[in-house]
């Protein structure tokens, strides 16, 4: 089948993305029905996750039947990279928008509300704050405890990720291994580190802006993380399989570039969110 | 369709052609009654006339196109597909037009925005579905909302002149003075907005916003709440009135007087029945809205009053939860005075289908306070 | 076609009945299944603005609670925009695209296919949220808090997660989109050989992936305060309403940007065929176009001139709106200059064409009107703006995918449709059209608000014709059906190329379009 690479690969007919579309449904419904507390949408939202996790097991198995199997041409590599790109574009902006947000309450909103006298006679605008209505003082998340550990592992673990590619474009497999192995190592005690601070915080998502900016933007920053970790585990765990080559390794990379953009959000959150 | 559906149909067809047979069919802007709307009555036809220029041109060059190069006249078509100078000259004749149409608009934007130096202070605020107007510098505050009769709404009665744009209490401007505006909201989104003023301002929650009003001619002036703000979106209008000097300190001093006696009344001992009957207008006018005319409610939004744990339990708790409100439940603090507050609850609490035989006297409400 | 599918590597044949559908990896039938889709939704929506133009055509309460009004507005606003315009524009991107640059298929089929299967449960999401307890969102398709987390309705919730869900799949597709043009053209074919509908949906592609992420986070921070006691729209917490606006609205501008795009390439194509003459300034549409777009992003705003923003930001976003303008006009004065001393014929696609031209350029005037700042505060939430952006939308927008189906159709089907029904159909919609938007500019003017169930009495004259003439237009769209239909089943046989002044690699393959083509690439000179 290997004379096909001349042909751009088209997939015969598939029923993942109909399991895709039952599985987001659910997901939906479910969550919606939870939120509004209706006792069954916790079994249809748990439905949801097991149909979409057989669903990324399933399709990704079928993808990297083929590309193992040589179906994967030039062109079709390019546009992964193109899809990988424009994918984690996306990703750029929803996070944009989370930060536009941030910029705005802080620089405009607060100072509105303190102008607003007629309704809130003692504000004072700053930052860290819980809005105008708090009743409690606001014990807000200092920088240099955890989240400057944070930062560096996650600097760190940059490093290590690029140091597994080296070993790959060297085909040195042990070196992949052990950057590899490092790299998750690091992204799960990252995670770990940031529940320990959610349990820890003295405040929670209703302690008004501040925890509502605060957990909303490390909770996405934190799933991202953890989407990333399992990726790389799955990428680890195709290495030890001996998949990839130092020419072939698109999968490798998209993980990395993934990686390395988790890298730069929680670059923007340390500074914008716990520091400044 | 009926009789008078057909009859109107008709006048809608004649009309078309005879613009001025119908009294109050417009085809623009309102007259405006202050400076700034003035100002932008002239934008509008600025833009207006020059926008329909430029169709003009551009579609009589189309139609006469389409008159005279069409294959069926035998018309052979040319092949240019490039002209760089045309290209540059309809770019910048229009850039040019456009900085002719933002300079007038600049200026007004700007004296719109100058709120300085007002003689007056009115702050305005906005709730589900009425008006609350607090004149700053003479302690003078009511409600507003709208006096057309629900039977007209529902088509059981004869539509009045100006239905739904007419209130109960309008709010009164002296002429030739500059009021500045303070617009806020209790609950969600509204807008404050008078076409004739060339005023149209979001009121927001938790937020003040200014804007300023400067009347020229007595009279009367209507408008609407112009932002979606839940189900009586559409019957929250709102009226001024613009009086002579002399005739706003009249309305003044009697608005104070009704205030006095209003507070005279709430160290008064009530009986239950004239309670009861003061209630029922109080609540028609502000409660029924939400929990209906007969205390049905709209469930599950919208509690019933018939038959309600908080109507039928301690009085204590009824009187907390007007004053005081609940999520989506006002807060009537502000709103209303005490003995109003009383009354409505001796009415809930004894009409509606409820009979508890209790009430509360307005003085214990002022207490809760 | 045996030899089309020679060198396919599993392909044994297709797939029939519903696993045709529902499994497809085929970039023709997954463009069918859109614009069907899309069709639907648009009949459905459609449906329910006459019941908004019912309770109407009168003052006073007909039928419907104000709330149940309101339900109506949101849904017709919501799934127009989501169900029916975007819908059917992918359906030709992925009809027409894979065929004008000569390749074989879209970059990625399976997740072409899972675009369109998330539509069906974001549809059923949406028009279920109908039969809840709580009822629709009522809120407007704009959704403005604190109106939208007031709301106890777990329709709202639907809602919003449906939104989630058609995100996902817009990007989803928009990646796609974008990759194929970047990767996929026929060798020869250059960017600035591509067809325009080609470049306009790569900028839409662009936009698509830039906005929807957005909207996606503004929708997100509007489910936590509703859910998970989160501050960003209350200013109690510090946070502040007008910010969702501005989230909104900075997805919102490009999104109406979004619906025109493929519209202004769409009419890019049919315009020189009917004409015989070679699109005028090509170059200078593809700057235009890339303007447009990088324009909607600082334009938001214009959306908000009553809020009360400060000064500074309400002169730029007039100056920035007003700008708009130019490279749109240019659009139009290189339509009317392709028309000019061409050899025209007048087939409905044409009509189709010119209609918009015309009945664009009025919605876009009036939209610079409310670009001016001064005269937006008379006119924002009026019915004046209610004209607007039906002129551009449905004139616009939806005229132009019409236009394009009667173009295509005999791509499609292999069959010539009925010309005189099509140029029936075509004056109907537009005179009905006219007819019920053109006086909601006038009841606007005077000081009509929008979203409103009930009315003062001097709006009563131009609301009824307005609800006549909706009544019209929906039933005009019947015959549109039909015509299709009628299409599918039968006609005249279309030759490869039906249109005597077509160009464009789309026509060098047979009509019927053969389920695969262009396997191996053509050359392009
Ligand atoms: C397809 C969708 C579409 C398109 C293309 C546009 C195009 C434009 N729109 Fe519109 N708009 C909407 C969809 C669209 N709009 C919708 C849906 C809303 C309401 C949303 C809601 O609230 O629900 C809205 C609302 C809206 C508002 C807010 C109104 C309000 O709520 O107060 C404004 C204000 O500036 C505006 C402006 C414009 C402008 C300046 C353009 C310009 O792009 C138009 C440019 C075109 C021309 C000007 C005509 C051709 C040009 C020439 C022939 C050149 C020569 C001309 C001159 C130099 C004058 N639009
Ligand atoms: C692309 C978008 C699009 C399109 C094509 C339309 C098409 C139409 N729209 Fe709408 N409209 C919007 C987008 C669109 N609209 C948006 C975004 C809003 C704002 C919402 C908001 O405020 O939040 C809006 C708001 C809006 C309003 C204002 C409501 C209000 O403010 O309260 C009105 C009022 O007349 C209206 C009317 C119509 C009519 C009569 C049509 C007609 O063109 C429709 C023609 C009719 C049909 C196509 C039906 C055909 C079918 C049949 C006749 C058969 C019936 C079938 C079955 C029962 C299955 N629309
Ligand atoms: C904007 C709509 C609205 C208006 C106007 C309104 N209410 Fe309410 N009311 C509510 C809602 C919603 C609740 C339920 C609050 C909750 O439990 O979250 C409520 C609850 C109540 C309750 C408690 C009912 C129960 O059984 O829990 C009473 C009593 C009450 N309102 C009285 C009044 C009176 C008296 C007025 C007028 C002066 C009034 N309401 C005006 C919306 C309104
Ligand atoms: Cu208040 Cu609309
Ligand atoms: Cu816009």
């Amino acid at each position: 089948m290997s004379q096909n690479t001349n042909n751009y690969y088209l997939p015969a007919p598939s029923l993942w993305p109909l399991i895709a579309s039952i599985a987001l449904f659910l997901m939906a419904g479910g969550f919606a029905m939870q939120m509004n507390d209706i006792a069954s949408g916790n079994y249809v939202l748990l439905a949801g996750i097991l149909v979409f996790v057989y669903l990324l097991y399933g399709w990704f198995k079928e993808v990297i039947k083929e590309s193992i199997s040589g179906f994967y041409n030039k062109q079709v590599d390019t546009s992964f990279r193109w899809g990988m790109g424009w994918f984690i574009f996306s990703e750029v902006m929803f996070f944009a928008g989370f930060f536009g947000a941030l910029f705005y309450i802080r620089t405009f909103a607060l100072d509105w509300i303190s102008k607003s006298t007629l309704v809130w006679p003692n504000f004072v605008a700053t930052w860290p704050t819980s809005g105008p209505a708090a009743t409690e003082a606001l014990e807000a998340m200092g920088p240099w405890g955890l989240p400057a550990i944070n930062t560096l592992i996650l600097l760190v673990s940059g490093a290590t990720l690029t140091y597994a590619h080296w070993g790959l474009m060297k085909e040195n497999r042990k070196q992949i291994i052990i950057g590899l192995a490092l790299t998750i190592a690091l992204g799960s005690i990252f995670l770990y580190l940031q529940a320990h601070e959610y349990a820890e915080a003295a405040f929670t998502m209703d302690s008004g802006i501040y925890g509502s900016t605060f957990y909303l933007f490390t909770g996405f920053h934190g799933l991202h993380v953890a989407m990333g970790t399992i990726m790389l585990a799955i990428i680890l765990f195709r290495i030890l399989k001996g998949h990839f080559s130092a020419h072939n390794h698109f999968g490798f990379e998209a993980v990395a570039w993934y990686w390395h953009f988790v890298d730069v959000v929680w670059l923007f959150l340390f500074v914008f969110v716990y520091w400044l | 369709m009926n009789k008078r559906t057909i009859l109107s149909l008709g006048a809608t067809f004649l009309s078309l052609f005879a613009v001025n047979s119908h009294a109050d069919y417009a085809l623009n802007l309102k007259a405006p009654a202050t400076e700034i709307a003035g100002q932008i009555y002239g934008l509008h036809m600025l833009i207006l006339w020059v926008c329909v220029a430029i169709f003009v041109v551009v579609f009589s060059l189309m139609f006469y196109s389409i008159l005279k190069h069409r294959k069926s006249v035998g018309h052979k078509a040319a092949q240019f597909h490039e002209n760089h100078w045309l290209e540059v000259i309809w770019t910048i004749i229009p850039v040019i037009i456009l900085v002719c149409m933002a300079y007038p608009a600049t200026k007004t934007i700007l004296a719109m925005k100058d709120t300085s130096a007002e003689d007056m202070s009115i702050k305005i605020t906005g709730s589900q579905w009425k008006w609350a107007y607090d004149y700053l510098d003479q302690d003078v505050k009511f409600i507003s909302t709208l006096s057309t009769p629900q039977d007209q709404i529902e088509n059981k009665a004869e539509k009045g002149e100006n239905y739904l744009l007419e209130v109960d209490n309008p709010m009164v401007v002296p002429v030739g003075k500059k009021v500045k505006l303070l617009i806020t909201s209790q609950d969600v989104n509204h807008a404050w907005w008078i076409p004739e003023f060339g005023v149209k301002q979001d009121a927001i929650p938790g937020f003040v916003k200014e804007v300023w009003i400067r009347v020229e001619q007595p009279g009367v002036y209507r408008g609407q709440c112009a932002e979606l703000c839940g189900k009586a979106h559409g019957y929250m209008p709102i009226v001024v009135e613009a009086k002579p000097e002399a005739e706003y300190q009249t309305w003044v001093a009697a608005q104070k007087d009704a205030a006095a006696a209003a507070d005279a009344g709430a160290d008064k001992e009530w009986v239950m029945d004239e309670l009861v009957t003061a209630g029922k207008a109080v609540y028609e006018k502000n409660c029924a809205v939400c929990h209906g005319a007969t205390g049905a409610g709209i469930p599950p939004a919208f509690p019933a009053m018939t038959g309600s744990t908080v109507a039928n339990g301690p009085v204590e708790g009824h009187i907390d939860i007007l004053l005081n409100g609940k999520n989506i439940m006002p807060a009537w603090k502000d709103v209303l005075n005490d003995t109003d507050i009383a009354a409505v609850i001796a009415y809930e609490r004894n009409a509606l289908g409820n009979s508890t035989g209790d009430f509360a006297q307005p003085s214990a409400v002022k207490a809760a306070r | 076609m045996s030899t089309t599918t020679a060198t396919h590597h599993d392909d044994h044949g297709h797939p029939t009945g519903i696993m045709r559908w529902v499994a497809s990896t085929n970039h023709k039938d997954i463009g069918t299944l859109y614009l069907w889709f899309s069709f639907f939704m648009f009949m459905f929506a459609g449906a329910l603005a006459l019941g908004i133009r019912a309770e109407l055509f009168q003052p006073g309460l007909q039928f419907l609670e104000p709330e149940n009004f309101n339900r109506l507005t949101t849904l017709h606003g919501l799934i127009m925009i989501f169900g029916a315009i975007m819908p059917a524009f992918v359906g030709f991107a992925n009809w027409m695209i894979p065929l004008m640059i000569g390749t074989s298929d879209l970059a990625f089929p399976r997740l072409n296919n899972m675009s369109f299967w998330l539509m069906v449960p974001a549809a059923i999401l949406l028009v279920g949220s109908i039969f809840v307890p709580g009822g629709a969102m009522a809120g407007g398709w704009t959704m403005y808090p604190p109106l939208s987390v007031q709301n106890p309705s777990m329709g709202v919730d639907m809602s919003i997660l449906a939104l989630h869900i058609l995100g996902v799949s817009s990007i989803v597709g928009s990646i796609n989109i974008i990759t194929t043009i970047l990767n996929m053209r026929a060798p020869g074919m250059t960017l600035m050989k591509m067809p325009l509908f080609v470049w306009t949906w790569l900028i839409t592609a662009f936009l698509l992936i830039a906005s929807m992420p957005v909207l996606a986070g503004a929708l997100t921070m509007l489910l936590t305060d509703r859910h998970f006691g989160t501050a960003f729209f209350d200013a109690a917490g510090g946070g502040d309403p007008v910010l969702f606006q501005h989230v909104f609205w900075f997805f919102g501008h490009p999104e109406v940007y979004i619906m025109i795009l493929p519209a202004f390439g769409l009419i890019s194509t049919i315009i020189p065929t009917f004409a015989r003459k070679p699109l005028f300034g090509y170059a200078s549409m593809v700057y235009a176009t890339a303007a447009i777009a990088l324009l909607s992003f600082v334009v938001w705003a214009h959306h908000m001139f009553t809020t009360g923003m400060p000064v500074a930001g309400q002169l730029f976003f007039m100056y920035s709106t007003m700008l708009i303008s130019i490279p749109t006009g240019v659009k139009v004065f290189n339509w009317v200059a392709t028309m000019w001393r061409g050899s025209m014929t007048f087939e409905t696609p044409m009509l189709f064409s010119i209609a918009v031209v015309f009945l664009f350029t009025i919605g876009g005037f009036s939209g610079l009107v409310l670009a001016v700042l001064p005269v937006d505060i008379q006119l924002q939430d009026t019915y004046y703006v209610v004209a607007h952006f039906h002129y551009v939308l449905f004139s616009g927008a939806a005229m132009s995918i019409m236009g394009a189906v009667y173009y295509w159709l005999p791509k499609w089907t292999g069959h010539m449709y009925n010309e005189t029904l099509g140029k029936w159909h075509f004056w109907l919609t537009t005179i009905a059209f006219n007819i019920t938007f053109f006086p909601m500019h006038f009841t606007g003017l005077a000081g009509m608000p929008r979203r409103i169930p009930d009315y003062a009495l001097q709006f009563a004259e131009f609301n009824m014709i307005s609800t006549i003439g909706a009544f019209a237009l929906g039933i005009s769209q019947l015959l549109f059906l039909y015509v299709v239909v009628k299409c599918i089943k039968g006609g005249p046989k279309a030759a490869a190329n039906p249109w005597e002044g077509a160009e464009g690699l789309e026509w060098t393959v047979p009509s019927p379009a053969p389920f695969h083509t262009f396997e191996t690439p053509p050359t392009v000179k």
